[in-house]
């Protein structure tokens, strides 16, 4: 097995005449948490979409895991976790019947389930609404859920596609525990975020605009580069000259 | 003003950009003309039939020539026995069946009463029957040249058929018809818009707005009111050009009841969408409501008269039935209003009841 | 298909599909639109669609005012199948009766019917019949016709004495499977296919499409599933829940309408397990060409329309023109309609079912794969 969990050449999607991504080319390490910036329209979606197999692309290469994403995307989705923007998880089915699905779906062995389940929802503190609607539970746990139940089957890498999007501060740092737990675990972590405060948690970040990627490298690096104090600052500034 | 301009042209935009809804739309009145048109149909013509000839002889094989020179049967078996009979039914094969008597020629040479067996599918109780009448008559035909008896009595019927002398259903249907794609056009889509927009939220953006509510359901309901006419016309048009149906009454007042009809069915479509929050209750309750009684209960397929007293109370209070009475009385009658009044008047008294009703509704929601 | 079933997981499958019998128990509209709307429909509709002629209201125009002419009213009067609302000498009254659509028939008795019919032994009425009611009248005109000639033929046999005896033809008529006339026989098979159509096609497609909406569809597009898995989960349900539907229906037709089972249920039910099939899988491809809920809906009702209206439910097929007819070959409606007036009204076994039942199998196959080759887990 490589360290590396991605890797991605001259990646490119177009749709009609309009290029949402734009021959990316980055890796990320096996382990790594890796920051993918941008602002809205930038491409991180669309990105991501391809990279987890939901979307062919046009152009370029790219591997998940060691496995093509043009031609073993399949293989693909056994070893990764998915959490998108959009809220994924059945409302109208309880907490306990959305992890026995997937797990039913990754084929968790049943032995195992019982106590899988119950460490979850105990990590989670959820353990008293496992009989609850999700419909019911509020966002916050629900987003912590979700990403849990991307964990389940112990993925290689996991790409969360803006995760903390609409949620409060308190829950957001729980959420980042979560991530590193993970990383430490050994799972590789592709996030994309808005919140720049976000981004130096990341141990390296790539910065995109308009489908090309501007800037890749560790907070630190980058900011010394541009001769900026914040993320944030870098972030507008290559948006402007953009 | 402006703001209301804004909101209709919002409204037609939401229209003109779903592609697939909007296809739904235009196809909908055009494909039910041409399908109804067709299939819509209970003429006996090219049927099955199937003979049991145990002993052939000239009078038998002289009733089969009978058969087949009608052009309206199609001899689909001939038996020695009426053993393989059931089979034949069983499999649709057949849809008739005559069975002659044993030595038939030579009983009624005798003098005697012989034997015509006519077997109905009558699983269809009106074409069975229609068949049956047919196959008397060729039957009795032959019968009656065999041996012309002197001095019998004979009534003749000469008929007229009124108000639709070719029989042709497609007469009968488009008005029907118009009663159903006005009833999609206005009472479903209305209701499925209105709630499209409680469902995204954007109702409380626009109830939030200087927009009034009056204008409000004029924005959004003007649209649907434009493509229901269009829907009429192309009705119309269609079924001349295509069936040839006529148009015998004024034009004029047939829009004008159209209006009226239209007036109810967004009202109706308005009342459900203050009812339900969500798309696809709306779309249940709208075919609940409005589209099964406009097709089931508006005499538009199926005679009312035949229908259980229950039903045909029920009736009543379809706004259809009354609008299919008014079109066939002015597209196939030429009648005008002095006959009309009634259903017009019951009509009008609907589309104010109504649009009072939804009013409130709709103002209900705003408090 | 092989290719399709490569590595098939029951147990990811079955998960999903435990997941799908949820969904359904818990959401209501589902509930509603699986139960509710088709017994209303049942109901309703097996009342309303009939073409049974029973006391049809005629009028007459007795301008003789004769023995012959009352013999005759009373005649049809006396009929189950016609109702007298009007009588009188002069046309004015029945002329504005049948404009207003009041009466299905006019009988005008000319003032020299019975002078005419002593002294030629013939005589002519008129019909005046309204066909707005389309198809009935027809029936209503036979109906006339023949209470006439029985009254022509009674005439004869009380004036002329039969003198010598020459042979007569007697015909005699039976009414297979339906010897009562009884329209809900005929309507009641015919709309628990509709049933069954309108539960697999629509709720496959709406289902679909609202994974779509909510965003559920692409997390599961994300995990290993397979098509053949997603699919089989997708429809295993909604199978069973159409073979309930049609058994309530049934045991509804049976015990509320009186509709008899003439031929094997297990038959019946075999066939309707193939036709669910084609069923689904139309709604499956529906659900993969549109986008969301409403144009799931707008698509499926369209399409049902069509197949409904081609498939000899409320209509025979062989009234249609011909160029129809060959179009309906390719309906699976109309050969589950077939087979089911088959088994439940004449009594068929597979024998007889054979040839529809093959296409529908066929068809089965054919649709299947089309979906599913239609359905991407990745887009384009």
């Amino acid at each position: 097995m490589t360290d590396v969990a991605i890797d991605a050449r001259e990646l490119t999607r177009t749709f009609d005449t309009f290029t949402a991504v734009d021959h990316i080319t980055f890796d990320v390490h096996a382990g790594e948490v890796f920051g993918f910036l941008g602002a809205n329209g930038a491409g991180k979606t669309t990105a991501i979409r391809m990279l987890t197999g939901l979307l062919r692309p046009s152009g370029g290469s790219a591997t998940v895991a060691g496995f093509d994403v043009a031609t073993e995307s399949e293989s693909i989705k056994q070893v990764i976790g998915y959490m998108s923007q959009r809220f994924s998880l059945y409302d109208d089915l309880t907490v306990r019947e959305n992890i026995e699905l997937y797990a039913g779906i990754y084929g968790i062995p049943r032995a195992e389930l019982r106590d899988r389940i119950a460490r979850m929802l105990s990590q989670l503190g959820l353990e008293k609404s496992a009989s609850d609607l999700v419909r019911s539970v509020p966002l916050g746990w629900k987003q912590k859920l979700a990403f849990s139940v991307a964990l389940l089957h112990d993925p290689k890498v996991v790409f969360l596609d803006e995760p903390t999007s609409g949620v409060d501060p308190i829950t957001r740092r729980q959420f980042w525990e979560m991530i590193y737990e993970a990383a430490h675990q050994g799972t590789t972590v592709l996030v994309t975020t808005h919140y720049m405060d976000e981004a130096e948690y990341c141990d390296r970040i790539s910065i995109m605009v308009a489908g090309k990627i501007e800037a890749l490298g560790t907070p630190a690096e980058l900011k010394r580069n541009a001769g900026v104090s914040s993320v944030d600052d870098l972030f507008v500034k290559l948006a402007r000259s953009a | 003003m402006n703001a209301l301009l804004g909101l209709l042209r919002k409204e037609t935009l939401h229209i003109l950009r779903d592609r697939r809804t909007l296809a739904v739309l235009i196809l909908l009145p055009i494909v039910q003309v041409v399908l109804f048109g067709y299939t819509i149909r209970t003429d006996v013509k090219d049927v099955r039939l199937a003979i049991v000839d145990p002993t052939p002889d000239a009078t038998t094989l002289g009733i089969r020539a009978r058969f087949s020179a009608t052009g309206t049967f199609r001899t689909v078996a001939v038996l020695h026995s009426a053993s393989q009979l059931e089979r034949l039914f069983q499999r649709d094969t057949a849809q008739v069946a005559i069975v002659f008597g044993p030595q038939f020629g030579e009983t009624l040479a005798r003098g005697d009463a012989a034997q015509v067996l006519v077997i109905t599918d009558a699983t269809e109780p009106n074409s069975g029957t229609g068949r049956q009448n047919y196959v008397n008559a060729v039957v009795q035909e032959y019968a009656a040249q065999l041996a012309p008896r002197r001095g019998d009595i004979r009534i003749e019927t000469r008929v007229r058929s009124r108000f639709n002398p070719t029989r042709q259903s497609s007469n009968l249907f488009v008005p029907g018809l118009m009663a159903m794609v006005l009833t999609i056009v206005s009472a479903l889509m209305t209701a499925l818009s209105l709630t499209r927009e409680k469902e995204t939220g954007t109702m409380e953006a626009l109830l939030a707005s200087p927009l009034r509510p009056w204008q409000i359901i004029i924005g959004k309901v003007a649209p649907y009111v434009v493509i229901g006419f269009l829907s009429v016309i192309a009705v119309l048009v269609e079924a001349r050009l295509i069936f040839h149906v006529p148009m015998r009454g004024s034009l004029t007042l047939l829009l004008f009841e159209g209006l009226l009809f239209i007036l109810v069915s967004l009202s109706l479509g308005i009342l459900i969408s203050a009812r339900t929050s969500s798309q696809r209750v709306a779309m249940m309750a709208a075919m609940l409501a409005t589209m099964l009684p406009t097709l089931m209960l508006s005499g538009f397929v199926f005679p009312i008269e035949s229908m259980p007293r229950a039903l045909q109370l029920v009736s009543y209070i379809i706004p259809a039935r009354w609008f299919v009475q008014v079109t066939r009385g002015i597209m196939l009658k030429g009648t005008g209003l002095a006959f009309l009044w009634p259903e017009t008047l019951i009509l009008g008294l609907m589309a104010v009841v109504l649009l009072v009703a939804s009013a409130r509704s709709f103002r209900i929601r705003l408090d | 298909m092989a290719r399709l079933l490569r590595g098939f997981s029951m147990r990811r499958a079955l998960a999903l599909a435990h997941a799908e019998v949820l969904h359904v128990v818990r959401d209501r509209a589902t509930l509603v639109q699986l139960i509710v709307v088709p017994i209303v429909q049942l109901l309703v509709l097996a009342n309303a669609a009939t073409f049974a002629i029973h006391s049809s209201p005629i009028y007459v125009v007795d301008m003789d005012r004769s023995t012959a002419s009352r013999a005759v009213t009373n005649r049809l009067q006396a009929s189950d199948y016609f109702r007298l609302v009007g009588y009188s000498s002069s046309p004015g009254a029945a002329n504005e009766a049948m404009l207003r659509g009041d009466v299905s028939l006019t009988l005008t008795i000319p003032h020299d019917f019975e002078t005419q019919l002593v002294r030629t032994h013939t005589s002519v009425v008129h019909l005046d019949v309204n066909t707005e009611k389309g198809s009935a009248a027809n029936i209503v005109q036979s109906y006339a016709v023949q209470i006439l000639n029985a009254y022509a033929a009674e005439l004869g046999a009380e004036i002329m004495p039969r003198e010598s005896r020459t042979g007569r033809i007697v015909t005699v008529a039976r009414d297979w499977y339906n010897p009562t006339l009884n329209y809900k026989h005929y309507m009641v098979p015919g709309i628990l296919v509709a049933l069954v159509t309108i539960v697999g096609t629509l709720i496959t497609a709406q289902n679909i499409a609202r994974e779509k909406e909510m965003g559920t569809l692409e997390q599961l597009n994300v995990t290993p599933i397979t098509k053949a898995e997603f699919i089989a989960a997708k429809l295993m349900p909604f199978w069973v829940l159409g073979l309930v539907d049609l058994a309530a229906g049934l045991l509804v037709g049976y015990f509320v309408f009186g509709v008899p089972m003439h031929g094997d249920p297990f038959l019946l039910f075999f066939a309707a397990g193939v036709y669910l099939v084609v069923a689904l899988a139309i709604g499956l491809w529906i659900s993969t060409i549109v986008e969301t809920q409403q144009q799931a809906m707008f698509v499926t009702f369209f399409l049902l329309m069509i197949y409904l209206l081609m498939s000899g439910l409320f209509t025979p097929i062989d009234s249609m023109p011909h160029w129809v007819q060959l179009a309906s070959e390719l309906n699976p409606v109309r050969h589950f309609v077939t087979i089911a007036r088959a088994i439940i009204v004449k009594g068929a076994g597979l024998r007889e079912i054979a040839r529809p039942l093959g296409i529908l199998a066929v068809y089965g196959v054919v649709v299947l794969t089309l979906a599913i080759r239609q359905y991407d887990k990745r887009s384009a």
